[in-house]
């Protein structure tokens, strides 16, 4: 599945967007940010604190307990600010 | 379709350049007799933020996303409110102090309608639009933080 990061997290990951291919066993939203985190010091940074990131399935927000099956693209990024 | 009495012309653009207020609420009303109300609300970059002075602020998005979140909430919003018409037009870029950023024109036959969703409109647009704004100030560059009174002021459209 294709990730996107935006903002800080963007900054913090290093990379704006990338194909990733987690294991099944990681199923949900939290689940994926977990593994992530796990991968490296950068992912960690970038989600130290998994509460305040906002996630996004298919353009469409998300909840931390949902489901990434079928999922084309997943974007992670901080509170908006627009406006 | 010639019928424009209950018709609702939707516009959102997501651009670097700057827009034209007379110029979008003439698009917005032209031939049209049914409008009676037309309400502007333009978001414009401050140079105070809080204590500190804003030299420019840069304005990233989720282009992908961006104009369906809208998109969503002028849709909810014709659902609520009795709309002739809604023109969004989000910025993005780099913006020194007093350049214009967004701007929403809500178009109705009596102005309560007008004025509650430009103001619903722009709640969700602050919470829920994926914009982030970078500030450079003296002191350094660094991401805004969500302020929870916007937070608030989205929740109170939330309907039980």
């Amino acid at each position: 599945m294709k990730v996107k990061y935006f903002a800080w997290v963007r900054e913090r990951v290093g990379k704006a967007e990338e194909t990733i291919e987690p294991p099944a066993t990681v199923r949900t939203v939290e689940e994926l940010i977990a593994w992530l985190s796990g991968q490296s010091e950068a992912y960690a940074y970038a989600f130290e604190k998994p509460k305040v990131i906002r996630t996004a399935i298919d353009h469409a927000h998300v909840k931390a307990d949902a489901t990434i099956a079928g999922a084309r693209e997943i974007a992670f990024f901080p509170p908006m600010t627009g406006g | 379709m010639t019928s424009t009495v209950t018709s609702c012309p939707v516009a959102i653009r997501i651009q670097e350049d700057d827009f034209d207020i007379a110029r979008e609420i003439a698009l917005l009303t032209e031939n049209r007799t049914d409008i009676g109300a037309v309400v502007s609300f333009s978001g414009i970059c401050r140079a105070d933020e809080d204590s500190s002075k804003i030299a420019a602020l840069t304005l990233e998005h989720y282009p992908d996303m961006a104009e369906e979140e809208i998109k969503r909430h002028v849709d909810e919003a014709i659902s609520r409110w009795p709309l002739n018409g809604v023109t969004v037009i989000h910025r993005v870029g780099r913006f020194m102090p007093g350049q214009n950023i967004v701007l929403v024109l809500t178009a109705s036959q009596h102005r309560k309608a007008a004025f509650e969703a430009a103001e619903f409109l722009m709640d969700y647009l602050k919470t829920s639009a994926p914009f982030w704004k970078k500030e450079e100030s003296a002191t350094g560059t660094g991401w805004v933080e969500a302020h929870a009174r916007d937070d608030e002021a989205a929740a109170r459209w939330t309907r039980s």
